[in-house]
């Protein structure tokens, strides 16, 4: 048994950056925890997003004569912070869960020079949830369309800005999903890494409440879950939400911080 | 070919690898020595490019490993520590790695039969034996078709055939040219592997030697001979440079002479001899011995420099 290979000339192999990705690629789908965790963000968003429809009644919060025109995509997307933690944590996982199991070792003996490998992880994942998302917002806002017929609120894919809320939701929850591979590489801890993203998902934008208020709005109007709102969102009431431009700006801002941070760490540290 | 120079690293006020400088040339295994804790598995991590050095440079085939287009054809490592998802099957792990640099799907099933595993390619990793996760990374470490073997404790773990497996493997690489290194914190494993040694303590290099010169200085003991007429053949072969002492009734050591000569002698004179070997010590002392001496020909060197 020789270890050699049968070819007469030595092959050529090279890294490149789009074979990183395909082993990226390959290393998310061959983990079950993928899936499942996959499956469940979608779960989130659709199962919520229907029941919300289901459950509603004229008479309830969102009904009645001044009923935001925009309250059937409210429901479709009530779903969208358990999703973006389901998906944060995933992205998480796909990092800093690589540090947990000692298989970072083997990444970055395969690419020593490292970065390519946040770009594919955030080149894989990033489109995986934002193409996984935006199919849940859809199908949740198909489900409650039908439970909403004939009501006032009702809305159809068709009518102006509800497609752009639907991809909208697709890419806050797809920038999330980097959100979680650079935080995931800057704690290098799974569950530090989602209990970070947690508290900046759910927990944050209730502490702004403790800053003096006008600083305290600016502050809160751009963090990430609000600024998530903004893009989903049809009609921004009051000063809680900017447009929806202005607030993924604001998350393309947030990822590339991350990404940078994430970066300088993983060059700068020893594995 | 594996060329250390000056390599140091501290972490905070611990050094664990001190200005360490040793090659491991192509065609040959060499065995990386030391106790545990001596600093081998961090050289190795160095070597590869997962901690840098705070001093000294660690070449693989005359670069920088970070710095090659194709690292695993470079170098192929398996490190002590796990380096695998345990979720993942060896077949799947293989092909991520394999992915990067693309290397195509006939080698990845070609390391894993080498290695023993087609039987459990599909299974997941997590439910391996050391042995197997240990073959595992063998493959792994052979997946590129690397001019460089690197290997931090291969045989831990492993079966009496495992280990003879990996012995014929390292020293078939060495024949086909490449250069082979592996660490061990056991002289008897490396006795049986390598041709070459770099031996290390607390960080240090305390030697580079190779296993014959090792053979050669532990052959020196003197020679055993067992006989009916002691008294009479102590006489017989007193010279210069002969010492002989007595270990017994009828038992003498003899260093200076051979057993060939330490024969002719008793035959020309008609002393009957029951036994005449040549005595060794094991190759454990004389590394013990090695060791102590490398450590004193330092302390000495830190004298003069002082």
């Amino acid at each position: 048994m020789s270890a050699s290979t049968s070819t007469a000339t030595p092959p050529v192999y090279r890294v490149t950056g789009r074979r990183v990705v395909r082993s990226e690629w390959s290393k998310f789908w061959s983990l079950r925890s993928s899936w499942i965790t996959l499956g469940v963000a979608v779960l989130f968003l659709v199962a919520i997003g229907s029941v919300a429809a289901a459950l509603y009644t004229p008479d309830g919060p969102l009904g009645g004569k001044d009923a935001d025109s925009g309250a059937a995509l409210t429901l479709a997307l009530a779903g969208t912070n358990l999703a973006a933690l389901a998906v944060g944590a995933l992205g998480v996982l796909m990092s800093a869960g690589e540090y947990g199991t000692g298989m970072v070792r083997s990444t970055f003996a395969a690419v020593p020079s490292r970065l390519p490998v946040l770009w594919a992880k955030c080149a894989v994942y990033g489109p995986i949830a934002f193409a996984a998302a935006a199919l849940g917002a859809l199908v949740s806002f198909l489900i409650g369309s039908a439970a909403l017929h004939g009501e006032p609120i009702a809305l159809s894919l068709g009518d102006a800005g509800v497609f752009r809320c639907l991809l909208g939701a697709g890419l806050y929850l797809g920038l999330v999903g980097v959100y979680g591979v650079t935080v995931g590489l800057l704690v290098r801890s799974t569950a530090g890494g989602i209990a970070i993203l947690a508290g900046v998902v759910l927990v944050l934008p209730g502490l702004t409440g403790l800053l003096p208020s006008s600083l305290g709005d600016t502050v809160s109007r751009y963090l990430p879950s609000n600024a998530g709102q903004s893009v989903m969102t049809l009609h921004a009431s009051g000063d809680s939400l900017v447009g929806p431009g202005a607030g993924f700006a604001a998350l393309l801002v947030w990822a590339v911080l991350l990404l940078a941070g994430a970066a300088y760490r993983l060059r700068r540290s020893d594995v | 070919m594996i060329e250390v120079r000056g390599l140091t690293k501290r972490y905070g006020d611990r050094t664990a690898v001190d200005g360490l400088s040793f090659t491991a040339p192509p065609g040959r295994v060499t065995g990386f020595l030391g106790p545990n804790g001596a600093g081998k598995s961090t050289t190795m991590r160095m070597i590869v490019g997962l901690d840098a050095p705070t001093g000294g440079t660690a070449l693989v085939n005359g670069k920088p490993y970070a710095q090659h287009r194709a690292p695993l054809q470079e170098l192929g490592v398996l490190l002590e520590a796990k380096a695998v998802h345990p979720g993942r099957s060896a077949f799947n792990h293989l092909m991520a790695l394999a992915y990067t640099h693309g290397v195509p799907r006939r080698r990845v099933e070609e390391v894993i039969d080498l290695a023993g595993l087609h039987a459990v390619a599909h299974k997941r990793v997590g439910a391996f034996s050391l042995g197997m996760g240990q073959r595992l990374g063998i493959a792994a470490a052979l997946l590129g078709d690397p001019a460089v073997v690197m290997l931090d404790e291969p045989v831990n773990g492993l079966d009496p055939e495992g280990v003879r497996w990996v012995r014929e493997l390292l020293r078939g690489l060495a024949a086909e040219g490449r250069t082979v290194m592996l660490s061990s914190h056991l002289m008897s494993e490396m006795a049986q592997t390598a041709d070459r040694l770099v031996v290390v303590g607390r960080g240090r290099l305390l030697a580079e030697t190779t296993v014959d010169a090792l053979v050669e200085r532990s052959a020196d003991k003197g020679v055993r001979v067992a006989t009916g007429e002691p008294a009479r053949l102590r006489s017989l072969l007193a010279g210069p440079g002969v010492t002989v002492t007595s270990a017994g009734a009828e038992r003498l050591v003899v260093s200076g002479l051979d057993t060939r000569r330490i024969g002719e002698v008793a035959a020309e004179h008609r002393v009957p001899l029951y036994e005449l070997a040549a005595e060794s010590v094991s190759l454990e002392e004389a590394f013990m011995q090695l060791t102590q001496d490398a450590v004193e020909y330092q302390s000495v060197d830190a004298g003069r420099a002082a």
